[in-house]
């Protein structure tokens, strides 16, 4: 059973959102980093732009396939986790940490209400 | 969702399953870049008991595959293997497969996805013989890489006291297989589709799960392996594959498979005098090979550009893990010059193709023999 932080909510295609501060961050959970396997490339979203809640923000691809990233929330992208960029290890190695994608500054509706707690994504993976 | 008898291996063996061809397949049990280097570099173990194998009866077979497929069939020597192509009438592929000449029989082993495709239209084309579907029955397994030969050999006793080592590539013949302390009789070929020695083993079934183990056991240089790496292996190798490269809307003289068809036999068979058109006119499109400027690999449908004109399409792309960087095969015009500046569209980005010459990875000849 792959690790489910406390501290974040979770949108059933496995991106995880954490408050920090002003903003939100996201990122992927272990699940979807273990199911991926090897990654080789990221693309992310350029700082300005605006994402959308359940809806694609980047592709991520492994070594056999491409997939889509789709933000957990409503909003503006405030920054972006470049060293992703030259290399995707830490979204294997640490997602809940050095992996995060993107810090996403809220939009008024946010849509995070509609997000798994982390006990309802848990209950997700063992189904 | 089909399993082959080794679902149950690949479980314990901790493999990530996926779809494949219809059967449950372990797309990698490690890593994927992890076991393609062992395949060329030591050696993997694969199940290909999805794989569709046929058995052609009859009182003239030869007569009978020279009519269907591609292939002069009726040149093949005994314990020779060939790969030849399936074709409707207008030249479109409906399998690439490999035919098997033992001693007293013939053999197909077809793709896993065109099994069920194929048993009806053999039964409709195949005149004066018929198939046998062993699919279930006959296990497949191989064993790749330049260690396969040297760690096989002292497990397989062959007829007149021969030594593997001396079973040639693309040949077949029958086998003892000493794998899991019951000598079981089989059948051994000198085959493979990842570009490096290796050796596809033909047992019963029920026997399938022990040599599988057993292959794994002949040392620690030998691991799983998924169909991930079984796919870099055979696109570094330049090899085929349908559903990518060929399909019913493409012909083998495009996909540069024309020692595949014996355009010249004797006798007619289906596709012919399409394919013999295409290779008098020349074929339009072309397939070819390139490098991906950059990291990002091209995946199958991206779109090859030319002085911003779509003049093609990548069928298979991925990281390559002995170049280092992303290789992929792709159908462009065929007017196109080799050097000519191509782009393929990836979304944001439209990195260059560098076209390299197929394969991208040829096995150095002195480890075989």
């Amino acid at each position: 059973m792959s690790e489910v932080p406390q501290n974040r909510n979770y949108l059933s295609s496995h991106e995880w959102a954490m408050p920090e501060d002003d903003h939100i961050v996201v990122g992927i959970t272990e699940f979807a980093a273990s199911e991926l396997g090897e990654l080789v490339y990221i693309e992310l979203p350029e700082i300005g732009s605006e994402v959308h809640f359940d809806q694609q923000f980047g592709e991520i691809e492994s070594v056999k396939a491409v997939s889509a990233l789709n933000s957990p929330i409503n909003g503006t992208v405030v920054e972006i986790n470049s060293a992703l960029v030259e290399s995707q290890e830490a979204i294997s190695e640490t997602p809940y940490d050095d992996g995060w994608m993107m810090k996403i500054k809220p939009a008024e509706d946010s849509g995070m209400d509609n997000l798994l707690s982390p006990q309802d994504y848990e209950s997700q993976l063992s189904e | 969702m089909k399993k082959t008898v080794l679902n149950q291996a690949h479980q314990r063996h901790g493999a990530r399953l996926v779809e494949f061809g219809g059967f449950e397949m372990p797309v990698w049990y490690s890593a994927l870049t992890e076991e393609h280097h062992a395949v060329r570099t030591r050696a993997g173990v694969f199940d290909l008991c999805h794989m569709g194998r046929f058995e052609v009866v009859g009182d003239d077979p030869v007569a009978a595959l020279d009519r269907v497929l591609t292939r002069d069939v009726a040149s093949m020597k005994k314990g020779q293997v060939c790969y030849s192509l399936v074709c409707k009438e207008d030249g479109g592929v409906l399998d690439d497969i490999l035919v098997y000449r033992l001693p007293d029989r013939w053999w197909l082993v077809v793709n896993a996805g065109n099994r069920d495709k194929l048993l009806p239209w053999f039964a409709e084309h195949l005149t004066g013989a018929k198939i046998i579907d062993h699919s279930e029955s006959l296990a497949m397994v191989a064993l790749q890489g330049p260690l396969a030969a040297r760690l096989l050999a002292p497990h397989i006793e062959r007829p007149k006291g021969r030594s593997l080592e001396t079973l040639g590539y693309y040949r077949v013949g029958a086998a003892t297989v000493n794998l899991t302390g019951t000598p079981l009789p089989g059948w051994i070929s000198r085959t493979g589709y990842t570009g490096e020695d290796g050796f596809e083993i033909y047992v019963d079934s029920e026997h399938a799960e022990s040599v599988f183990d057993a292959l794994l056991q002949l040392s620690d240089d030998v691991q799983p392996c998924g169909l991930g790496c079984r796919d870099t292996l055979r696109l570094e190798a330049g090899m085929p594959l349908y559903g990518h490269e060929l399909s019913e809307e493409s012909d083998p003289i495009s996909a540069g498979l024309e020692f595949g068809v014996g355009l010249n036999k004797t006798t007619a068979f289906i596709g012919q005098a399409a394919l013999q058109e295409i290779h008098t006119a020349g074929p339009t499109r072309q397939l070819r090979g390139f490098t991906v400027e950059g990291r990002r690999p091209a995946r199958q449908g991206a779109s090859i550009l030319h002085e911003g004109r779509i003049v093609g399409e990548v069928t298979s792309g991925s990281p390559s893990p002995t170049l280092g960087v992303p290789i992929a095969c792709g159908y462009v015009e065929a007017s196109l010059a080799e050097d000519a500046p191509l782009q393929v569209d990836l979304g944001r980005q439209t990195p260059d193709l560098k076209a390299h010459p197929l394969p991208f990875y040829r096995k150095d000849a002195e480890k075989v023999n």
